[in-house]
């Protein structure tokens, strides 16, 4: 492939390009990211391959594996052009039906298709589906459309014109200026606005300065991050690349966990592919900019994906957190001034280069601008990662995009903003979800993680596990942040554990205003969110705990008891030969009775009893009913008895 | 312990690490890369191939233990034929996660972090597999199985035996 030496060069290759694809030539597309992958969408794909070739349609089909399309939920998704037809759950056995259906002879298969649970109407597109309907994806839209294995694919959909815009129209201190006016703010956590970053980095003194993306996706429950990387590296390249441009950097790392072994894979192809382009490397398209990047893989430590501890792991060091007396954006990677941003913000810099600050300005609140993609999980029908305008509420996102929950369970909480946010109750549906509002009601933004709680959640256990992850990965090297979470740990545990003492509340306050207004790092600063938060919303689930003895969710082990009514059950050993415990005692037509010393307390009872017996409860907070008299066990059937 | 012994004689031996080692040869700040290479390699780091990383790469051995020990990613100890990892994020906490754990310790009689006798099953816990539509999640040597109860945890490790 020749190098691209200049913007018009570019504009020729993706003319190019774009004549040589048949737009109304049939292509399958697949998603093929990880959670896609982990329901099955390597053997559908061979099985498609396999199909094309059977049903001698070689050559007049594309096959392209793309990204990660956001409806995990419903994986894997294959999504049929030109006519834009998207089947859900597709497995192996499906794929024959597809291509005979629907290359063939242009028909639908209805049976593969959405089906809107409120109407029971079947939809076609997926920009039809609920769940899509209401996104706004501006970032993550061109996901589903790319093989990040192919350059090509990004640079028909208008790749790489907001660097060639940068580099051939605007000075750095105007990318810089577009940047700043845009209000384009940090996604991975804090919310502090790019632009200052940058301005701070590009003023700081010496001449070797470095840009790093943050791809050290650690909070529970988002992935936001690791599927743009996946689904579309070269975005996230281009980003950096107009960065590093902006703030007179010569060399790029991108800090990825190990964990995310196909983000590493992908993002390692598409440098080379950009390098033989010449999107990277000496004399950028033609306009005498340098920049390289290199690829550091993270050995897994929540800790080091904050900033002054990822430089430090960059070095090859153990990633611990300093003092950020002097910001990293002076001194970071090597002393040396460093930029870090995570891979959402990187990869929503080309689009505000390619399509002004203005239109971005446009997008979301008055303090939060553009969108912010979300991963929906937890008790929500439609898990999977959403893109919406900030400002929109959280009743739109969990009811609008995420139908809700499931079971007809009640909701109760929504936890946002992983280890270090906090749980927002029911009152607060209607807030608007930015940096700000967020914050104002006790948690924050972080990356987007967005952890849906229906009643059978319980808070105090919530809050017990963000600690127990935080004592985890606290790097220990100060003693507010090490001690501080320790402590409120050991409280909260046993309060969980109905050991709980009045004053304890009191206690896990005073703690969580020590370790806040002590702690190095952002871990130990906000570590006490999680617990205020429930203390705030929740108290009198920590007061049931403690002064009853009783988790009103049937959640903490040492708390229920589970218990087989002798009036409903039928005798009929599911439960018997299910319990991985061997804890029921019973028999063919006897009355099951569970072993309380046995139990486990697994719940696997209560999940395989019919529900037309539902014979089996929770119990807390009250003694469980002396087990029914041997000689009284032997059930008689009406039938029988007549 | 004689097992033991082997494994690391094996590990040491074998001409993988010294090519790991090649690629980054002088290199202190190449560290974490070179350990995690290794680790991928044999699942484990053998005392040898620390010394072998200490000398080439010109780092102190004790540098090499605090990294090493600091990392979720390393061991080491050798582990299991079959690597078993439960996934504890909070979207697989709140539907059950820790009843799944719970089962898996009894099953295997080992907690997260150890190896059973016989060296067959490692266990571990992880923070969010990033595939929450599908928690509770259990995955076995990268096979996922998703949406566990409790009751199908042992027919899934019979399975690997």
């Amino acid at each position: 492939m020749p190098r691209v030496s200049s913007a018009a060069e570019l504009e020729g290759l993706r003319k190019d390009i774009l004549s040589r694809r048949e737009p109304d030539k049939p292509c399958i597309t697949l998603c093929s990211g990880t959670a896609c992958h982990a329901s099955g969408s390597t053997e559908v794909a061979a099985s498609i391959e396999e199909e094309i070739k059977k049903q001698g349609l070689s050559g007049k089909v594309d096959f392209r594996r793309t990204g990660c399309h956001g409806f995990c939920e419903k994986g894997p998704i294959i999504v049929v052009h030109p006519e834009k037809i998207c089947y859900l759950q597709i497995e192996p056995k499906d794929v024959p039906e597809i291509v005979s259906q629907t290359i063939k002879e242009k028909k639908v298969v209805e049976r593969l298709l959405y089906t809107d649970p409120a109407t029971n109407e079947k939809i076609i597109h997926e920009s039809e589906i609920p769940f899509y309907k209401n996104q706004e994806r501006i970032v993550f839209g061109s996901n589903g459309e790319i093989d990040p294995t192919n350059i090509d694919d990004y640079l028909a959909l208008g790749g790489y014109s907001g660097l060639a815009k940068a580099l051939s129209q605007m000075t750095p201190e105007q990318v810089l200026e577009e940047i700043k006016k845009s209000n384009l703010r940090g996604r991975g956590g804090g919310g502090f606005p790019a632009g200052r970053k940058w301005e701070e980095c590009r003023n700081a003194p010496g001449d070797i300065k470095y840009v790093i993306v943050n791809a050290d996706e650690g909070d529970p429950g988002a992935y936001m991050d690791r599927s743009l990387l996946e689904g579309n590296p070269h975005s996230v390249l281009e980003g950096l690349t107009i960065g590093a441009y902006a703030i007179g950097a010569h060399e790029g790392y991108i800090y990825v966990r190990q964990e995310y072994p196909l983000a590493v894979e992908n993002v390692g192809i598409a440098i080379e592919q950009a390098r033989e382009y010449g999107f990277l490397g000496e004399n950028i398209l033609g306009s005498g900019f340098d920049f390289t990047i290199k690829v550091h893989r993270g050995a897994g430590a929540f800790v080091s994906g904050e900033s002054s501890a990822l430089m430090t792991a960059i070095e090859g060091r153990v990633g611990e957190p300093r003092p950020k007396y002097i910001h990293t954006a002076i001194k970071g990677v090597r002393d040396r001034p460093s930029c870090l941003n995570n891979v959402e913000t990187w990869a929503t810099v080309p689009l505000i280069i390619s399509k002004g600050a203005e239109w971005f300005a446009g997008l979301g609140t008055e303090g939060s601008k553009g969108t912010k993609i979300f991963s929906l999980v937890g008790k929500v029908n439609n898990t999977g990662l959403v893109e919406v305008p900030m400002g929109i509420t959280l009743r739109d996102i969990i009811y609008g995009l995420g139908g809700g929950i499931p079971g007809g369970k009640k909701f109760k909480a929504v936890q946002t903003g992983g280890p270090s946010g906090g749980c927002i109750p029911e009152e607060q549906l209607d807030m608007q979800v930015d940096f700000d509002q967020l914050a104002k009601a006790g948690s924050m933004m972080g990356s987007g993680g967005m952890i849906v709680m229906d009643e059978d959640t319980c808070m105090v256990d919530v809050a017990r596990y963000f600690l127990d992850f935080l004592s985890d990965e606290s790097c220990g090297k100060c003693v507010p942040c090490r001690e501080g979470i320790r402590q409120m740990l050991k409280i909260l545990t046993s309060i969980t554990r109905g050991k709980g003492k009045e004053g304890d509340i009191e206690r896990l306050e005073e703690l969580s205003e020590v370790t806040r207004d002590a702690s190095l790092c952002a871990l130990g600063r906000t570590a006490a969110n999680p617990v205020l938060s429930t203390i705030r919303y929740f108290r009198d689930e920590y007061e049931a705990h403690i002064k009853e003895k009783r988790c009103p969710a049937y959640v903490c082990k040492e708390l229920i008891s589970y218990y087989i009514d002798p009036e409903k059950c039928q005798g009929c050993m599911i439960c018997f030969r299910q319990c991985p415990a061997e804890a029921i005692i019973g028999g063919k037509n006897q009355i099951h009775v569970i072993d309380q010393e046995k139990c486990t307390k697994c719940g696997t009872c209560f999940e395989v009893c019919p529900p037309r017996f539902g014979a089996v409860s929770k119990m807390s907070g009250e003694p469980v009913p002396p087990p029914i008299a041997e000689e009284a066990r032997m059930i008689t059937r009406k039938s029988e008895a007549k | 312990m004689k097992q033991e012994e082997k494994v690391e004689t094996e590990a040491a031996g074998s001409g993988k690490i010294d090519q790991i080692i090649d690629k980054y040869r002088g290199d202190a700040s190449a560290l974490i890369q070179v350990l995690l290479e290794i680790q991928r390699e044999h699942h484990w780091l053998p005392k040898e191939a620390l010394e072998k990383v200490s000398n080439e790469l010109g780092v102190p051995l004790n540098q090499i233990q605090h990294v090493a020990t600091f990392y979720k990613a390393f061991s080491l100890v050798p582990r299991g034929r079959h690597e078993i990892q439960v996934c504890m994020g909070t979207a697989c906490h709140i539907r059950g996660a820790p009843r799944i754990l719970d089962v898996v310790e009894n099953l295997l009689g080992i907690h997260p972090g150890e190896t059973d006798l016989g060296l067959t099953f490692s266990l571990e816990t992880v923070n969010c597999l990033g595939c929450c539509a599908m928690g509770p999640v259990m995955v076995v040597d990268g096979k996922y199985h998703g949406k566990t109860v409790p009751a199908n945890v042992e027919g899934v490790l019979k399975s690997y035996d």
